[in-house]
């Protein structure tokens, strides 16, 4: 039981969940506040048999995962703003290629190198919109770190079921503090394994040609099929073609299969929403101090309410919608000038009720800096 | 238990963020506590204030940041200067006599120690002095007992700093003891 219980870093518990969702190959370049993910893969996966590999640069560790994924491993990189950027065209390439990886951004202040060592959620709409095309994206968070663990794994079952990239939009507050973890039993959480073909050798295997379930089983690349992988729009085969019927339809395939399930993606929590007349919409961190308030609050009779967003991208617009119906004011609190606030005043009825709660000076924003918006939104001054 | 907020402040590598991860991790692994530790630090690699702030308590802990510590910790000057003025009143605020002069009484406990003279004199190693300092910390004030905290270095620690550690933390809490 004893080494069930861990006191650790949230960097530390989202390689632990890694670990437990089945990963076998890391590659990544070191940067703060990520760091300690690198070094404890680098402790870790040799233990299991598994490979770490220093790269050089951010664009190959994502190309070096890409890779790996695509001969049978389970696969992640870890980074922090400026390296997320260099990753974008990689981040395109998986999205096309359909390869399953896990690309954790622990957020620092930005832009460019920004602010390494403190707290921002300033990468969420590039996690988003960040690599060129239309496409559909995976962005999952948490705040506190047996959530982290879950969600982590969650990001690995994401991946192997949809085919896709899934980022997981960490900040320097949930990577760096210290907290308790409960590492759960083998078991405890489903993992799903990769879905691999059952076409024998010998018999023509066609990459990216969807079963009915829209799910395509994959074969390890080098092993028993030949087949050709590309970042241009393919053909079944995985072959380069313009056609315009297949281009769309690809690009419809892509959109779809995470858009028609969003339902099934979408992870939230919620905390007294049943009768709130405001509330708070918020994730990663800052959702800590949002709950900190509604806690406090509540104790004193307030009519207060939260809504924890885990999954980010696609954002859940029906959920927002229905949990804020009633509210007579949300408050978006995130580290950022208002990311998510844009995509909660397109979710609910009546955008005027959406107000910002946020800090972008580097600091961890404070349930008093939130209660001071608050208070001005009702009316009450500061 | 009364919700305990401490911030431990020093230099860069005096250990005060080790000390504060030694203390949450006893809480937490061997006394079924609730705790969080979390730290500021800058872009530098050494050198400059280190500050580590721990809460500990028996139930959920939401806000990881102390903004006004019950327990403060003061291992330089700099970091006395810089932090004093948050303490808590009522808390207890611990210093080493030889890295800082106490300048202006605060509404609360000052203990001025001298943990570092000690330290060289019955161990002759500075580098246990965080550890002589969780010594007169848990005299002080009964956050974890001395055991757990044992623990915890026999856990990390290789074998041969270990008796040490231990007597460097006995050290800190016959201090603490002296003063209570």
């Amino acid at each position: 039981m004893k080494n069930q219980i861990k006191f650790v870093q949230g960097n530390e518990a989202c390689v632990e969940a890694a670990l437990y969702a089945g990963l076998d190959f890391f590659a990544g370049y070191p940067i703060t506040p990520s760091t300690e993910i690198a070094e404890h893969m680098a402790v870790r996966l040799p233990q299991i048999g598994g490979k770490f590999l220093q790269m050089e640069d951010e664009i190959a560790s994502l190309c070096a995962i890409i890779g790996a994924s695509l001969t049978g491993n389970k696969v992640m990189t870890a980074t922090s703003g400026p390296g997320f950027s260099l990753m974008q065209e990689a981040l395109g390439y998986a999205i096309m290629t359909e390869i399953p990886c896990v690309i954790v951004n622990v957020q620092r202040g930005g832009p460019s190198t920004g602010l390494p060592t403190h707290a921002s959620q300033g990468d969420i709409n590039q996690a988003r919109w960040g690599t060129h095309g239309d496409h559909a994206i995976i962005a999952l968070t948490a705040s506190n770190h047996q959530d982290l663990f879950t969600i982590t794994v969650e990001a690995f079952n994401l991946a192997e079921t949809y085919r896709t990239p899934v980022l997981l939009m960490l900040d320097e507050i949930t990577g760096h503090m210290r907290e308790r973890l409960h590492i759960p039993k083998p078991g405890q959480i489903p993992i799903v394994s990769r879905l691999k073909t059952s076409v024998k050798q010998g018999v023509d295997y066609h990459p990216y040609l969807p079963r009915e379930d829209g799910r395509l089983p994959m074969s390890d690349f080098g092993g028993i099929h030949r087949y050709n992988v590309t970042g241009l729009f393919h053909d079944m085969w995985g072959f380069p073609t313009d056609n315009p019927q297949i281009v769309h339809g690809l690009l419809r395939h892509l959109l779809d299969k995470i858009g028609n399930n969003v339902h099934l993606i979408a992870k939230y929590k919620e905390f007294y929403l049943e009768d709130a007349t405001t509330i708070l919409v918020s994730y990663g961190s800052s959702a800590r101090s949002a709950l900190h308030l509604v806690n406090n609050r509540r104790n004193r009779g307030e009519r207060l309410g939260l809504l924890e967003l885990q999954t980010l991208w696609p954002f859940p617009y029906g959920i927002v919608r229905e949990k804020c119906a009633n509210a007579r004011h949300v408050l978006v609190v995130e580290m950022n000038m208002g990311q998510i606030l844009r995509e909660v005043k397109i979710a609910v009825e009546d955008p005027e009720k959406v107000f910002l709660a946020n800090r972008v000076d580097g600091m961890f924003i404070t349930p008093t800096d939130i209660r001071n918006i608050l208070r001005l939104i009702q009316g009450k001054g500061v | 238990m009364e919700k305990c907020r401490i911030v431990m402040s020093g230099s860069g590598g005096q250990g005060v963020i080790t000390a504060s991860v030694i203390l949450a991790e006893a809480a937490v692994i061997f006394e079924g506590l609730i705790a969080v530790q979390s730290q500021a630090y800058g872009p530098e690699a050494r050198g400059g204030a280190a500050r580590s702030d721990v809460i500990i308590s028996d139930s959920e802990i939401h806000f990881p940041k102390v903004t006004q510590p019950n327990v403060l910790v003061c291992l330089t000057q700099a970091a006395y200067n810089k932090f004093f003025p948050i303490i808590r009143p009522g808390g207890l605020l611990l210093t080493d006599t030889r890295y800082v002069t106490t300048e202006r009484k605060v509404d609360a406990k000052q203990i001025e120690l001298p943990m570092y003279n000690h330290v060289m004199e019955k161990i002759g190693n500075p580098v246990v002095l965080n550890i002589c300092m969780l010594g007169a910390l848990i005299s002080l004030r009964n956050i974890v007992k001395p055991e757990s905290i044992m623990k915890i270095l026999e856990e990390r620690l290789p074998a041969n700093s270990i008796q040490m550690n231990r007597n460097a933390l006995e050290l800190g809490i016959s201090l603490g003891e002296n003063v209570k």
